[in-house]
């Protein structure tokens, strides 16, 4: 049996003397997509770092049966690839160059990349259809097209675990669904790994698994989307008034204004 | 059992790989076998990196900087006597310059040193600020962020005007002063750098740029302070202040010399993990870097070599800032494009400037601190003005 690509056992995360996670448990099997939903401070993103190892959490996070602390960071970062919230755009820099970091656990800390890194670059930049990008700067293209970019990074980095902290906050609704199909298909073909956060729940619903719904640092409820997507469980969490109505894919959540 | 990620840089995607234990992935998606990058625009990108035309630029304008630099003063020599006198100190070269043997001394003992001195300290400040800039990403930052300047500006001032009362048998000693402002700057990078760490766990760049203004203010009020009451020494504490290349033959550059190895080396080694520091220490971390770590050893090196330049030159301000930025206009945004062409302009910007300092109001020198913001000002402006149109 395959140790599953995350697992937590009592993740807790404090910040400034703040519990924001108090106990999480998950486990997310290989080639699986999670999505983790959740008001607004629920502890999300917290929990993404926390997996990505950007946050100390001794003892609680395993990738692929290793606990993140044994793994030394150049090794972690072949292993697992975040694609953050709002990443930073150098002022500059071409689209080429920002995908080329992706390889930076492949180059030795003090040398170059080699031909085979700039081969990996072309090929990923091919596969998102983003090869006559290449010499743009990245600062010049659209959202949809920077978030394509923001993902050939992480896969040039060759991790087959990735991490992607509200990949469709900046797009509009056409360009969320490109995105998220693109992830999708580069999942099916190369036994990817999703652990995702999203606002947008009927989408969070039709893309993922599972659905991991997190509330006050804990894991309120888990499951299949149509398990989770429940106006109960929404009620209660989110304070919010909905109408859950079976979709083709999942069930799709419409916000109603209280009476 | 621990994993441990089998390096796959060199093996051809989707091989299968023995070291790779059971139960991780392989994490080298496989390739379209036969497939190669298409010729179209995309497979002629190349990485950003240092051009040979503009290497070869920078080597040119440090040769013509030590040319001018050493046949341009109150004699003037032919600057192509001076080209084969130069060629001479390479081992196994015996060129005949036709210049005498005083006009050799001039140009081996007097005025060599000096340009070779006004490149080092340019390309020390050029480097250190274009570093700075990188670790703190801040276009503002110059070495003399974490309070450099400050440091050194109330230690010389110390020594000065302590000094003076002691009867200037304190400053007499040629040393002195220079030691002074090494200590004084390394003391006050020091104190910011206790004090941002003191900070608690927040050390971000963002609390050290903070801490070093707070040095800095400290530091400065001291300064003024000793100068209050020592007003008789002003005039020889400004003269330090607004920097001048010492002219003490070869032994300033001597002085100077092992610092500049050390920190071109230290900094140059890091340009490319200056690159992906560019995307945020969160990102770093991601990528397998430790931002924390890379940070502090490049401000300890540029701090260093900074001090190593103040000491033998004073306060020169404007090369810092200025040159990285041109560079950066001109010829890239990466760190391995800014970094050595910083050196080499930076060098080549201050041997030059240090010409018109010491020519244009002789035989009176100028305050080469003065000649580089005069220059350098406009000349910035321009490179603004042209760079833009060639972005636009």
């Amino acid at each position: 049996m395959t140790a599953p690509a995350v697992e937590l056992r009592g993740l807790r995360v404090e910040l400034g003397g703040t519990p924001i996670l108090a106990g999480v448990d998950l486990a997310v099997a290989v080639g699986e997509w999670v999505t983790v939903i959740g008001p607004n401070g629920a502890g999300k993103s917290t929990l993404l770092r926390a997996v990505g190892g950007l946050l100390p959490a001794p003892g609680a996070v395993s990738l692929f049966g290793t606990p993140i602390n044994s793994l030394r960071r150049r090794d972690r970062a072949r292993v697992v690839a975040t694609v953050a919230q709002s990443p930073v755009v150098p002022a500059g820099m071409s689209v080429f160059d920002y995908v080329l970091l992706g390889r930076t656990p492949y180059i030795p800390a003090l040398g170059r990349e080699s031909t085979a890194d700039l081969a990996a670059v072309h090929e990923v930049l091919d596969r998102l259809d983003l090869g006559a990008f290449g010499r743009r700067e990245l600062a010049t293209l659209s959202g949809g097209e920077r978030q394509r970019v923001f993902l050939a990074r992480a896969l040039a980095q060759g991790a087959t675990l990735l991490l992607l902290d509200e990949p469709t906050s900046a797009l509009d609704i056409g360009h969320q669904q490109e995105v998220l199909e693109l992830v999708d298909q580069l999942r099916r073909e190369h036994d990817l790994t999703v652990l995702a956060t999203m606002h947008d729940l009927s989408i969070a619903g039709e893309y993922a698994d599972r659905l991991v719904l997190l509330a006050d640092g804990r894991v309120a409820a888990a499951g299949p989307p149509q398990e989770v997507l429940t106006e109960a469980l929404l009620a209660t969490h989110y304070r919010a008034n909905v109408r859950v109505i079976p979709g083709d894919h999942g069930p799709l959540v419409v916000p109603v204004r209280p009476r | 059992m621990t994993v441990r990620p089998a390096d796959n840089a060199h093996r051809p995607a989707g091989t299968p790989d023995a070291s790779r234990p059971a139960g991780m992935p392989d994490v080298n998606p496989p390739a379209p076998v036969g497939k190669r990058p298409p010729a179209g625009p995309g497979a002629t990108v190349r990485p950003a990196g240092l051009r040979t035309r503009w290497l070869l630029a920078g080597i040119g304008a440090v040769l013509v900087a030590l040319v001018a630099g050493v046949s341009l003063g109150p004699v003037s020599l032919p600057p192509g006597s001076v080209a084969a006198e130069l060629l001479n100190l390479l081992p196994g070269v015996h060129l005949d310059s036709g210049l005498t043997e005083r006009e050799i001394a001039i140009v081996t003992e007097l005025r060599l040193p000096r340009v070779v001195l006004g490149l080092l300290v340019g390309a020390l400040l050029a480097l250190a600020g274009g570093c700075y800039q990188g670790v703190f990403r801040n276009p503002l930052a110059d070495p003399y962020l974490l309070g450099v300047a400050a440091g050194a500006g109330l230690a010389v001032t110390a020594v000065i005007a302590l000094g003076a009362g002691a009867g200037g048998a304190l400053t007499g000693m040629p040393l002195t002063i220079p030691l002074a402002a090494f200590v004084g700057s390394l003391g006050a990078v020091l104190m910011t750098y206790l004090l941002g760490a003191a900070g608690g766990r927040d050390r971000s760049p963002a609390t050290l740029i903070l801490a070093g203004v707070a040095v800095s203010a400290f530091l400065s009020a001291g300064q003024t302070y000793l100068l209050q009451r020592n007003s008789d020494s002003i005039q020889q504490v400004y003269s330090w202040l607004l920097g001048r290349l010492a002219t003490a033959g070869w032994h300033d550059v001597r002085l100077v010399l092992p610092y500049f190895v050390l920190t071109a080396v230290v900094v140059l080694l890091h340009r490319r993990e200056l690159d992906v520091l560019s995307v945020g220490d969160d990102e770093a971390t991601s990528l397998g870097l430790h931002p924390q770590r890379s940070r502090y050893l490049l401000i300890a090196a540029a701090s260093l070599g900074t001090a190593a330049a103040v000491s033998a030159s004073g306060l020169i301000g404007f090369v810092g800032i200025i040159v990285p930025h041109t560079v950066r206009l001109l010829a890239g945004s990466s760190y391995r494009v800014i970094l050595p062409l910083s050196m080499l302009f930076g060098g080549a910007f201050l041997a030059l400037t240090d010409v018109v300092a010491r020519t244009a109001a002789a035989p009176a020198e100028i305050p080469i601190g003065v000649v580089t913001a005069l220059l350098g000002g406009p000349f910035f402006v321009l490179v603004l003005r042209t760079a833009r149109r060639v972005l636009t």
